[in-house]
């Protein structure tokens, strides 16, 4: 009679709820990736030439090519090792944090609040940008220190907004920010004449002009209001996959420094350059060393190609968005990429 | 105490401490994850410097304020978009509701259509439709359509002239409050007294003397301290004057044409509740149609509506935290978006505004069962 009643079912679902309340067994991101047979990557909602899924629902960008590597590096080469979670700003290091994704690679700023209190680690830096401005021409604007009123588009809870806050009252100017959830409806805002200004990092510039009705009425102004550096974000306190995700951007930087692009990686295996040798893993146990394959670097060649092919790929002259390497050029060229080397 | 009683109060303890347990053992769990992952908790980061702007902003607050007045100004905002959709939405639900049941076939045709098409579109859908779809077409600042002198209608806002406060101002605030009180308990004295000698008493008379005397003696003592604010346009935008922004306009109509149509079958429901023998009787004794809906029907209607019309009151604050998609800075986007962002710490960001509307919650259904006791029959349910 008591085992029937619904005092005893409360009683039985609230013990059963306590007890599934055990906290997991930490097991490091590497062996959970493996056992699952992919790598769960954290992209945007749809950036061009960063995290975008094109018509057939493919993802494409920098970004995507860096959990490619990642994944390539792990497992092989093949598309099926990794699955795409498009994330807000909002939700972006909670997805993280929680396990949702393995790798966060969403044009996320390198900041040190982000560091050091949210218990994530940034391991590199693929690409460097700064915060630019985005007006229609005809208003005859040459520089950000005209915009004294305006009304600002952003997105919400980014870096974007206290920088432009923060650019706004050194200079004295006034602004009205309104800052929406979403990158679309923030460039549909714009486009509809709600701000007189659109602001972001540049690189999104570039790449959201090219959703507006008229890319052609638009100029990007040219100021640069502050440093963001973007790169891949993983959880604090797993070294070994930290290690992997950075390394994988590293040899990416390698490769295009010895000339190893994905067209020749296959014949390199038989050169006679030390540091070609030890990249693609004939010599060496650096793959093992981190857990994975010696082939680890050959096969994140054979997958997206070097850095510089990612790079003119995804952002380069021959794209809509029309990016020059600029500050993301090989150090050598005058840019910042630098790499350790890999010995 | 019998074996039965004695039975039934171990149980409900057991079941209690069962629940304790479970609740400190997920808190606990939840504390020690974060810790693990050196994520940081704790409520300090709300008397951190927030640097941020906000565009619409009921109290005072600059980029130098901390995250705590940030949540205030959310809260406001919140506040303000909630109280004026209660109004609008039961102003419009209740005529709606009336028409439905005219004997006009056209006005309750027309009534019906208004109700089920808001009552079916996607709360959020109508309000990308008024913000994106509506207000996007107003001219830009510089093309303004002007009304009159000083009244602007652009796609940033409709510019309204305002008032600048001097010192001293804040004197008119509780005197107005106080008159207007007075008003109310006038009025209800003078219908007692009409009731128990049949002699009228000529309130609005002695109300506007009232309000005359009130209004010498702010002035001898306070001065006028008030001058206007007239908005004109700088540059990109309007300076000065008071800005109702689009995204406040759009989710103000959107949610008041909502809940409306909700509130209006309420109202149907309540009326068509009342027994047809009022209507007849008080038509017998020669009441037109207007005064037996005011006096007659409403009242008895009420006792069924009021309930209901809590859970919709309810439904349009929670509704309002939609707010987000469209840019509004109510407090689901300015604390639990652009702050929880910013400092990283979301279990006690959301867990805070959870609260808030909670309470918030709590405190209409509150007024609104005070206000249900008051209308209810003596000796029925409560």
């Amino acid at each position: 009679m008591f085992l029937k009643s619904s005092r005893f079912l409360s009683l039985f679902a609230l013990f059963t709820f306590a007890v599934g309340l055990m906290p997991a067994q930490a097991a490091g991101t590497l062996s959970v990736v493996k056992k699952r047979g992919y790598v769960a990557c954290g992209v945007s909602q749809g950036l061009p030439g960063f995290s975008n899924p094109d018509d057939t629902g493919r993802w494409t960008g920098i970004d995507v090519d860096l959990c490619r590597a990642v994944a390539a590096a792990v497992f092989g080469p093949g598309r099926k090792y990794v699955k795409f979670t498009a994330l807000s700003a909002k939700e972006r290091f909670t997805a993280l944090q929680s396990g949702e994704v393995d790798l966060l690679a969403r044009n996320t700023t390198w900041s040190m609040h982000r560091d050091t209190a949210l218990g994530v680690d940034f391991t590199g830096v693929n690409y460097y940008d700064g915060q630019g401005f985005m007006v229609r021409k005809d208003l005859g604007i040459k520089s950000v220190r005209e915009l004294d009123g305006a009304s600002l588009c952003t997105n919400l809870g980014t870096t974007t907004e206290l920088n432009a806050a923060d650019y706004f009252r050194t200079n004295n100017m006034q602004y009205e920010i309104v800052a929406f959830e979403k990158a679309d409806e923030a460039v549909a805002a714009y486009n509809t004449g709600r701000c007189d200004a659109y602001t972001t990092d540049q690189s999104a510039l570039y790449a959201q002009r090219l959703k507006l009705t008229r890319p052609k009425d638009h100029i990007v102004l040219p100021e640069i209001i502050s440093k963001e550096p973007l790169g891949p974000v993983v959880r604090q306190g797993d070294d070994q996959w930290g290690d992997i995700v950075r390394w994988s951007h590293w040899a990416m930087i390698n490769a295009e420094e010895l000339g190893v692009t994905s067209r020749n990686v296959k014949a390199m295996a038989k050169s006679k350059n030390p540091a070609v040798r030890r990249l693609v893993g004939v010599d060496g146990t650096f793959g093992e060393n981190m857990g994975l394959k010696a082939k680890w670097a050959a096969n994140i060649i054979t997958e997206v190609g070097n850095y510089g092919e990612t790079f003119e790929r995804n952002v380069g002259r021959n794209t809509p968005l029309g990016i020059a390497r600029g500050v993301n050029a090989l150090w050598r060229d005058g840019g910042l990429q630098y790499a350790p080397p890999i010995r | 105490m019998s074996y039965f009683k004695r039975r039934d109060v171990l149980a409900q303890l057991v079941t209690a401490a069962l629940a304790l347990l479970a609740v400190s053992w997920l808190v606990g769990n939840v504390m020690s994850n974060l810790e693990r992952q050196n994520i940081s908790t704790g409520f300090g980061f709300l008397s951190e410097r927030a640097g941020f702007g906000i565009n619409q902003t009921l109290i005072n607050y600059n980029e130098d304020d901390t995250y705590f007045r940030v949540l205030l100004v959310g809260l406001s905002n919140t506040l303000l978009v909630s109280t004026l959709g209660v109004i609008f939405a039961s102003l419009i639900g209740f005529s709606v509701g009336v028409a439905r049941l005219s004997s006009n076939w056209l006005v309750s045709r027309i009534a019906m259509v208004y109700v089920e098409i808001f009552r079916n579109v996607p709360l959020l859908l109508q309000i990308m439709f008024w913000y994106f779809g509506v207000l996007r077409n107003l001219p830009s600042p510089r093309r303004a359509t002007a009304i009159g002198d000083s009244i602007f209608l652009t796609n940033r806002g409709l510019i309204l002239p305002w008032f600048e406060a001097g010192a001293g101002a804040w004197v008119y605030l509780p005197a107005i409050g106080l008159l207007i009180a007075g008003f109310f308990f006038m009025r209800r004295r003078a219908l007692r007294s009409r009731l128990l000698t049949g002699a009228p008493t000529p309130v609005w008379r002695i109300m506007a003397g009232l309000a005359l005397l009130l209004v010498a003696l702010l002035y001898v003592f306070v001065g006028f301290p008030f001058s206007a604010d007239m908005p004109a346009l700088k540059g990109f935008n309007f300076r000065g004057g008071l800005v109702v922004i689009p995204e406040f306009a759009a989710l103000l109509l959107a949610l008041s044409l909502y809940t409306a149509a909700f509130i209006a079958e309420i109202v149907r429901a309540g009326i068509m509740s009342v027994n047809k023998g009022q209507t007849e009787a008080a038509s017998a004794l020669g009441l037109p149609e207007a005064r037996t809906l005011n006096l007659v029907v409403l009242p008895q209607a009420l006792r069924v509506i009021i309930p209901p019309l809590t859970s919709q009151y309810l439904n349009l604050t929670k509704n309002s935290s939609l707010a987000v998609a469209i840019a509004y800075p109510d407090i689901v986007s300015v604390f639990a978006g652009t702050t929880l962002t910013q400092v990283g710490q979301a279990v006690e960001i959301i867990f805070i505004t959870m609260m808030i509307y909670l309470t918030l919650s709590l405190l209409t259904s509150f007024a609104m069962n005070q206000y249900n006791r008051r209308v209810a029959l003596v000796g029925q349910n409560t």
